[in-house]
């Protein structure tokens, strides 16, 4: 059964307009009011609650030096929501676990979560993206390793219950690992994993994992699903469709025009991801010598709709979105085909992330959105 | 003639062919590559400037070196400096261009600007005296060799991300560095300023300080044959 999860990536687009070249890394925090911060943060958080009483779950994210996106620590929107919250499941997707110095500080916030919310945490495991390099000053040539280095004792530290052991590994120390609380789901609450590239759907796909893909459109979606079910296969793991996650941008009205505009400012958030100077999109070692010569020589960013052509991603319309299987919008009936019509396309998925709010989108539009989703389109996405 | 170990920098390896033809002219030379700027995918325990600075030492021991000297740029430089704190039995001089790996100023100061950062054009005018002259060419080189400048960012940062480009400790362990030094430096490093190569030349037991006109952070690629003299002239004397 579908799983719809509602994401916002908690914007400070008040202050787009005052920064042209870069949104990111760089950028001056004198451009952030704390008072417009304030009415936001609630905002975002007001409508992550009305989530729960929707029938979606939850999804949150972080990012760093960015005025597209303030959720800076995902686990404090988190903390209030497993408070706030009865019945959503709560996803974090993710927590950057190898551009944090504190692996077993990330088990012991996923596992109080856990508790509070009463079992209803999903743990999100992430890279982080490029750009996230320069904030937590990681080093991108051992990124991998220090990340699987996290995952492998963050999930011991949740599931050792006989008292602490030690650890000793190439990025982390530790005398006394002893992680309390222990978590409410057991062994632990489920992992996700975000993918970019075959190569990292592999390796996910050897654990069995849920992978979500993150606006990878009609193109590039079915290759990281396949690599995952191949390895997952070798692993004689029985990969469901209940493993796969795909991120999309959703804007449903009472008519196709306003569905598509809401979709339209959601896109801002696509839009704005480029924004940012083109070093910090390859630190050195972060991607293999070969994708990072390609961003050197040319660090556009394109898209591809289902047809192969492609567009950049800061100029895309809301048609080239949908061409691209990256928006679905319209009426709630004509978003149920869409959706319908690339979960087919791409072999088939039963998590469907959904930015239903971002950019300039106002609060009521967004409620709006929500809602008429969640009444005339959820029933039959559920089904699918 | 003893033997020189030259030891590389960071980036633009490929370029100081000519700055070698004129010190291994007559000379026993031994410029290896680091490992990773090798082609080889280092050892995962072998990541940091201590490592090479053992392995060079241990070459020096196999090679039964007696009285070498070490050339060093930049990153070779750093390399050099650590082999001479642990052991200078065999080192009887080094030639150090613009040597990087000592942390002098205070903690919210940079002694060398933030390469992987800065937008493509103004890290090759911090490296460069003449960019235009002298910087490859992103947009007319190839895949291959785009890919090859990728490839040494990447193991400059695997021997160098954090702290970045020094060892915080080598500063305290200079003194054992007693061996008469050259510290050639390019009078337009905007990498590592000169004013820097000074402060350090004051830090080393046995140093004199030069500047290389015309010439940014690597002078043995952009005044191969004035860095060359320099270092030989060194060679004769020291």
């Amino acid at each position: 059964m579908m799983q719809v999860w509602h994401f916002s990536e908690m914007a400070y687009h008040p202050g787009w307009e005052f920064l042209n070249e870069g949104l990111r890394n760089v950028i001056p925090s004198r451009v952030y009011d704390p008072e417009v911060g304030a009415d936001l943060y609630h905002r975002y958080l007001d409508e992550w609650a009305l989530c729960d009483r929707l029938g979606l779950n939850i999804m949150v994210n972080e990012h760093h030096a960015t005025a597209t996106c303030t959720t800076s620590v995902c686990t404090i929107p988190m903390a209030i929501l497993a408070r706030e919250t009865r019945k959503a499941r709560l996803l974090c997707l993710g927590m950057p676990i190898g551009n944090r110095m504190d692996a077993v500080r990330v088990a012991e916030e996923y596992a109080m979560l856990d508790v509070i919310s009463r079992g209803r945490v999903e743990m999100g495991f992430v890279k982080g993206a490029p750009f996230e390099i320069n904030p937590a000053n990681s080093n991108p040539a051992e990124l991998e390793e220090r990340f699987w280095e996290a995952h492998d004792l963050i999930v011991k530290a949740l599931t050792s219950h006989d008292g602490p052991f030690n650890w000793e590994g190439r990025h982390y120390h530790y005398r006394e690992v002893n992680v309390w609380p222990r978590p409410w789901q057991q062994p632990h609450p489920p992992i996700w994993m975000t993918v970019a590239s075959p190569g990292s759907a592999a390796r996910i796909g050897r654990k069995g994992y849920v992978i979500a893909a993150l606006n990878t459109g009609y193109i590039h979606t079915p290759v990281v699903y396949g690599a995952y079910r191949e390895s997952a296969a070798e692993a004689g793991i029985a990969a469901g469709p209940d493993r796969f996650a795909y991120l999309c941008i959703i804007g449903v009205g009472e008519t196709e025009a306003e569905g598509k505009r809401r979709a339209h400012q959601i896109l801002d958030y696509s839009r704005t991801t480029p924004r940012v100077q083109p070093q910090f999109f390859y630190p050195p070692g972060y991607s293999p010598a070969g994708p990072t010569a390609a961003m050197i020589r040319s660090p556009d960013r394109f898209i591809q709709r289902r047809d192969g052509s492609s567009f950049l991603m800061q100029d895309g319309t809301v048609e080239d979105f949908m061409a691209a299987g990256v928006a679905f919008a319209g009426t709630p009936a004509q978003v149920i085909e869409q959706v319908e019509e690339f979960a087919r396309a791409v072999g088939g998925f039963e998590h469907l992330l959904m930015m239903g709010q971002g950019g300039f989108i106002s609060h009521e539009d967004t409620v709006a959105n929500l809602t008429l989703f969640s009444e005339e389109a959820l029933p039959a996405i559920r089904g699918m | 003639m003893s033997l020189v170990l030259f030891l590389h920098g960071e980036h633009f390896t490929a370029m100081g062919g000519p700055f070698l033809d004129r010190l291994g002219a007559g000379r026993e030379l031994h410029a290896p590559l680091h490992p990773g700027y090798d082609g080889t995918a280092p050892d995962p325990g072998f990541r940091s400037v201590d490592d090479l600075a053992y392995r060079y030492l241990d070459l020096l021991e196999e090679l039964d070196a007696r009285d070498a000297t070490l050339v060093g740029a930049s990153l070779g430089g750093w390399i050099a400096l650590e082999m001479a704190v642990r052991d200078r039995s065999r080192i009887a001089r080094m030639a150090l261009l613009a040597p990087v790996g000592v942390k002098l100023s205070g903690r919210e100061e940079r002694d060398f600007a933030d390469l992987p950062f800065l937008p493509e054009a103004e890290a090759a005018r911090a490296l460069f005296h003449d960019p235009a002259g002298w910087a490859p060419d992103l947009a007319a080189l190839d895949e291959a060799g785009v890919e090859a400048l990728a490839l040494e960012r990447q193991w400059a940062a695997w021997y160098g991300w954090k702290p970045y480009m020094h060892n915080p400790v080598l500063a305290k362990w200079l003194h054992r560095a007693a061996v008469p030094t050259l510290l050639l430096w390019g009078g337009s490093d905007g990498f590592a300023a000169p004013d820097y190569g000074r402060r350090l030349a004051a830090c080393l037991p046995d140093a004199r300080f030069e500047l290389v006109p015309g010439a940014g952070h690597y002078p043995h690629i952009e005044r191969a044959d004035a860095t060359a003299d320099a270092v030989l002239a060194f060679m004769e004397n020291a």
